[in-house]
C-alpha cells in the first residue's frame, strides 16, 4: 500500500464510525445548498472560473445520464408507414384533395326512413309561435287579428307566387327569404355557397317545416352538384341535407354544416 | 380480276353488260369487284347519282398506309361504304379469311361513305384518289359490362394492377407494402408476398412471364418468381427515394430477359441486371424526379422528367457504349408525366398473343424462339415505320415525337386544361387516348396526333385509361369512383358506367387477350370485370 493513504489504511485497521453512512448522507445533501449559496456569492472572476466548471461538469451529467438512457430511450419509429397510400402519379402533388367519397345513399337512406338525423347541433331551444309570428291586424277598424307574419328567415321555392290577401294567412317577408347558404363540408373543412332546395324539417314545428322558416338547427337540403361528390353506382349527388348552425335572422346569412 | 385491271373511261354510266363477260368471276360493271355484291351496288348507285355536279364515282387507286400501291385503279361508286370497300379490299388482295379495314383519304378517316369524306376534304374529283387502308383486328374483344368478381385482400389502397404477358395471373401492389397474385380463372388469390417495407408503387412483368418486379416508397426493388410466389435474390437498393417507373427490357432484343430499368424520384435511372443483382449502370443527366420510363424496341429508352425534358438513352453494347444520352426532347414547359410507345402493347405481351400460337406451344418455346416470335409481333406491330413516343404533361399538352430519327417533335397537341395524367397507345398504333384530371379522355390520331375525340362522362379527374386487345374499345378509370367504357365508333356517350367501386380507382389494367379488366380502388379491394 503506498504511504500517502493512511486515510483507507486507518480505515483497514480501526474500521469505520458507525455513523459514517448517515453523515456521508447528509454532507451529500448539504452539498448542492452550500454550491448554490457559493455561486449566488461569487462575483468576478472567481465566479466566471465557476460557472465554467460547474458547466462542464453539467455537460458530462447529462452525457453520462443519455448515455445510460439510451437503452431505454423512446426513438422515432422510422418503419412506420404511414396511411393514406397514393399511388406514384399523385404523390407529390399539391392540392389534390384526398377526401373520401363520402356519399354513402345506404347511410343517407337510413337516416331518411328514420326521420331522424344524427346533427352536429341535436338539440334546440324551441321557437314559440308568438316569437315567430307577429299578429298582423287588418279589417277597416283594424279589428281582425288572424294575419300572422313570420318574423324568421324563410325558403320559398322556385315560382312562388303570394295568395291573395283574402287567403294569405301567413306572410314570409321578401327581405327574410333566402335563395342561398354557405354550406361547411366538415370532412374537407371546406365552405361552400349552395343553393337551397327546400327544409327538411324544422326541430320546432312541423308547420314551420311546412311555411319554409329557417331558425337554427334545422335542416336544410341543398345543392352539392358543383361539390362532385358521387353515389357508389357512380351517379352524381345532387341533394344532401345540411344544419343551419347560426341564427340567420340575427346573422342575414345562412351557415350550415353538411350532414355525411 | 381481269376487268379491274382497265379502269374505264367515263365514271358513272352504266355500260351493256356483254354476254362475253359474264361468265367471267368479277363483274364487268366497273362499280364493284363482285357479282355478289348486287344489291350493293345498287344501293351505292341509287345514293351517289346523278346530283348537282359530283360524279357518281371515282376512280380510286389503292395503298397501304406505308404508300406501296395495291392493286389497279379502280373506279369506285362516291356512296360506296366502308364496309363495300372492306369487301372490295378482301377480294383485291384474294384473302382467304375476311379481314375488316379501315380506309384513310389524305390522312383523313372514311367514317361513313367515301362521298362524304371527299366532300369533306374537297378533294377533286378529276384526278385519281389514293385511297390507304389498314386492316384491323380480325377478333373483337367483347365489351366488359359487369363486376365479375371483387377481391378484398389488400388490407391498404390498390396502387398497381398488372396482368403478365399471357394473361393468366393479375397481380397487385398495395398501401400494405404487399404484393399479390391472383389467379384469373378462378378469380382467387395464390400468393401473397410480404417483404417491402413501404406502399409498392409500380410492378411490372418480365416479357416473357417468368420475372416479376415491385417497387415500393423506400426505393427497394423486389423480384419475385411469380409461379412459387416467393422472393428472388436480395432486394435491389440503391434508389434513395421512391421509385415511379419500371420498365423491362423487350424480349426481342434479349431473349433472357433478365434486364430491368427503374426510375426514381431521386432524377437516377437505374439499370439492374436482375439475374445477378447488379446494377450495370447508373443514367444521371435529369435536374429531377424522373417520372416514367419505356424501354423501347430499338434498344433505346425513353425517360420523362419534372425537369421538363425527354430524353433517349442507349440502353445496349458493352462499357462505355451503355448508358450513353442519344437526344433530350424539349418542348414541354412543365413537367412531363407520362410517355406511351406505338407498340407498347407489342413488347408487354412479347412473344404472347400472336393467334397462331397457343399459350402452352408458347411456354414451351426456348427462349431463342420466343425471341424470334417477339420480333415478328413487334415488326408487325411497328408496321415499317419507327416507333412513336407521346409525352403528357403538367403543361396541359401532349407531343407527338419520333425519338429514333430526331429530336423535332412531329406535332404539339393541345386541348386538355389540366395536367395530363396518363397516356395509352392503342395495340394497333392507330389513336391513342389521354387521361386528364380535367376529366376527360382525348383520343388522338396515334400516326399524325390530330384531335380525334373527347370522352366526356367521368365527374373527376381520371386517372387511367386502358386499351383493348383489338384496338375497338377503352376503358378508363376515374376518381369519381367509376370505370367508364368507351367504344371507338360512338364516342359521343359512354358505352357503359362500370360502378362499384367504394373509392376512387386508382388502378386499371386490360388482360392481354381481352377477357377482362381488373381495376384497383382505394377502397381496397380489386374488381373484375368481363362481359
Amino acid at each position: 500500500m503506498p504511504q500517502h493513504e493512511y486515510m483507507e489504511a486507518h480505515k483497514k485497521r480501526h474500521g469505520e464510525r458507525m455513523d459514517r453512512a448517515e453523515k456521508r448522507r447528509k454532507k451529500d445533501a448539504r452539498e448542492v445548498h452550500k454550491r448554490s449559496e457559493f455561486a449566488q456569492k461569487v462575483h468576478g472572476i472567481r465566479a466566471k472560473l465557476y460557472q465554467r466548471k460547474r458547466f462542464k461538469e453539467k455537460a458530462t451529467m447529462r452525457k453520462t445520464i443519455a448515455m445510460h438512457q439510451e437503452r431505454t430511450n423512446k426513438h422515432a419509429n422510422d418503419d412506420a408507414v404511414p396511411d393514406g397510400a397514393v399511388p406514384a402519379y399523385l404523390l407529390d402533388r399539391e392540392g389534390v384533395s384526398r377526401a373520401k367519397v363520402l356519399s354513402n345513399t345506404v347511410k343517407q337512406k337510413r337516416k331518411e326512413k328514420a326521420g331522424k338525423w344524427d346533427v352536429p347541433i341535436p338539440k334546440v331551444k324551441p321557437v314559440a309561435d308568438d316569437e315567430m309570428f307577429k299578429v298582423l291586424r287588418s279589417g277597416k277598424r283594424k279589428n281582425k287579428a288572424w294575419k300572422r307574419m313570420v318574423t324568421k328567415v324563410t325558403f320559398v321555392g322556385e315560382g312562388f307566387t303570394r295568395k291573395a290577401p283574402k287567403y294569405e294567412r301567413f306572410i314570409r317577408p321578401t327581405g327574410l327569404r333566402f335563395k342561398k347558404a354557405h354550406v361547411t363540408h366538415p370532412e374537407l373543412k371546406a365552405t361552400f355557397h349552395l343553393d337551397i332546395l327546400g327544409v327538411k324539417k324544422n326541430p320546432s314545428s312541423p308547420l314551420y317545416t311546412q311555411l319554409g322558416v329557417m331558425t337554427k338547427g334545422t335542416v336544410i337540403e341543398v345543392n352539392v352538384s358543383d361539390l362532385g361528390l358521387v353515389t357508389q353506382s357512380g351517379k352524381v349527388v345532387w341533394g344532401k341535407y345540411a344544419q343551419v348552425t347560426n341564427s340567420p335572422e340575427l346573422d342575414g346569412c345562412i351557415n350550415a354544416v353538411l350532414l355525411v | 380480276m381481269a376487268s379491274l385491271t382497265a379502269p374505264p373511261p367515263q365514271a358513272g354510266t352504266k355500260r351493256p353488260r356483254s354476254s362475253a363477260q359474264e361468265h367471267q368471276v368479277s363483274a364487268p360493271v366497273p362499280d364493284f369487284g363482285a357479282d355478289s355484291d348486287d344489291d350493293v351496288e345498287d344501293v351505292a348507285r341509287g345514293k351517289g347519282g346523278d346530283e348537282g355536279g359530283t360524279p357518281s364515282s371515282m376512280i380510286v387507286q389503292f395503298a397501304t398506309l406505308e404508300g406501296e400501291n395495291k392493286g389497279p385503279q379502280i373506279d369506285v361508286p362516291l356512296g360506296s361504304t366502308v364496309l363495300q370497300m372492306e369487301e372490295l379490299m378482301n377480294q383485291l388482295l384474294e384473302n382467304k379469311d375476311k379481314v375488316p379495314y379501315t380506309f384513310y383519304v389524305n390522312d383523313a378517316e372514311v367514317m361513313e361513305t367515301l362521298e362524304q369524306t371527299v366532300s369533306e376534304l374537297a378533294v377533286s374529283t378529276e384526278a385519281v384518289l389514293r385511297v390507304s387502308y389498314q386492316p384491323l383486328a380480325v377478333f373483337r374483344v367483347r365489351p366488359v359490362t359487369r363486376c365479375t368478381s371483387t377481391m378484398p385482400g389488400h388490407t391498404e389502397a390498390v396502387l398497381h394492377v398488372n396482368y403478365s404477358p399471357d394473361g393468366t395471373m393479375l397481380a397487385s401492389g398495395g398501401g400494405d407494402m404487399t404484393v399479390r397474385f391472383w389467379d384469373v380463372q378462378t378469380s382467387l388469390p395464390r400468393f401473397t408476398c410480404r417483404g417491402h417495407r413501404h406502399h409498392v408503387l409500380c410492378t411490372a412483368w418480365a416479357p416473357n412471364g417468368k420475372r416479376f418486379a415491385s417497387a415500393d416508397r423506400k426505393g427497394e426493388i423486389r423480384l419475385w418468381d411469380p409461379s412459387k410466389g416467393v422472393q428472388q435474390g436480395q432486394p435491389l437498393s440503391a434508389h434513395k427515394q421512391w421509385v415511379t417507373s419500371l420498365a423491362w427490357e423487350p424480349l426481342h432484343r434479349n431473349s433472357a430477359g433478365e434486364r430491368l430499368a427503374s426510375s426514381s424520384k431521386d432524377a437516377l435511372i437505374k439499370i439492374w441486371n436482375t439475374r445477378t443483382g447488379r446494377c450495370e449502370v447508373t443514367l444521371s443527366g435529369h435536374a429531377d424526379s424522373v417520372e416514367k420510363i419505356i424501354w423501347g424496341g430499338e434498344g433505346l429508352l425513353y425517360s420523362a422528367s419534372r425537369d421538363r425534358t425527354i430524353k433517349v438513352w442507349n440502353v445496349e453494347g458493352e462499357g462505355r457504349k451503355l448508358g450513353i444520352l442519344v437526344r433530350t426532347l424539349v418542348g414541354h414547359g412543365h413537367r412531363v408525366n407520362t410517355l406511351a410507345l406505338s407498340c407498347e402493347a407489342a413488347l408487354r405481351t412479347g412473344p404472347f398473343g400472336k393467334e397462331e400460337c397457343a399459350l402452352k406451344a408458347v411456354s414451351k418455346f426456348t427462349p431463342e424462339e420466343a425471341q424470334a416470335v417477339a420480333l415478328e409481333r413487334y415488326n408487325l406491330a411497328r408496321g415499317g415505320e419507327p416507333e412513336r413516343l407521346v409525352s403528357g404533361s403538367d403543361d396541359f399538352t401532349l407531343f407527338l415525337w419520333n425519338p429514333v430519327d430526331g429530336k423535332k417533335p412531329l406535332a404539339r397537341l393541345t386541348g386538355h386544361q389540366q395536367p395530363v395524367n396518363h397516356l395509352a397507345f392503342s395495340p394497333d398504333g392507330r389513336r391513342f387516348a389521354s387521361a386528364s384530371f380535367d376529366k376527360k379522355v382525348k383520343v388522338w390520331d396515334g400516326r399524325t396526333g390530330t384531335f380525334l375525340a373527347t370522352l366526356n362522362g367521368h365527374v373527376s379527374a381520371v386517372y387511367q385509361v386502358a386499351w383493348s386487345a383489338d384496338s375497338r374499345l377503352l376503358v378508363s378509370a376515374s376518381k369519381d369512383s367509376t370505370v367508364k367504357l368507351w367504344e371507338m365508333v360512338a364516342l359521343k356517350r359512354a358505352k357503359a358506367t362500370l360502378p362499384g367501386h367504394a373509392d376512387e380507382v386508382y388502378a386499371l389494367d386490360w388482360s392481354p387477350d381481352g377477357s377482362a379488366v381488373a381495376s384497383g380502388s382505394k377502397d381496397r379491394t380489386i374488381k373484375i370485370w368481363a362481359h
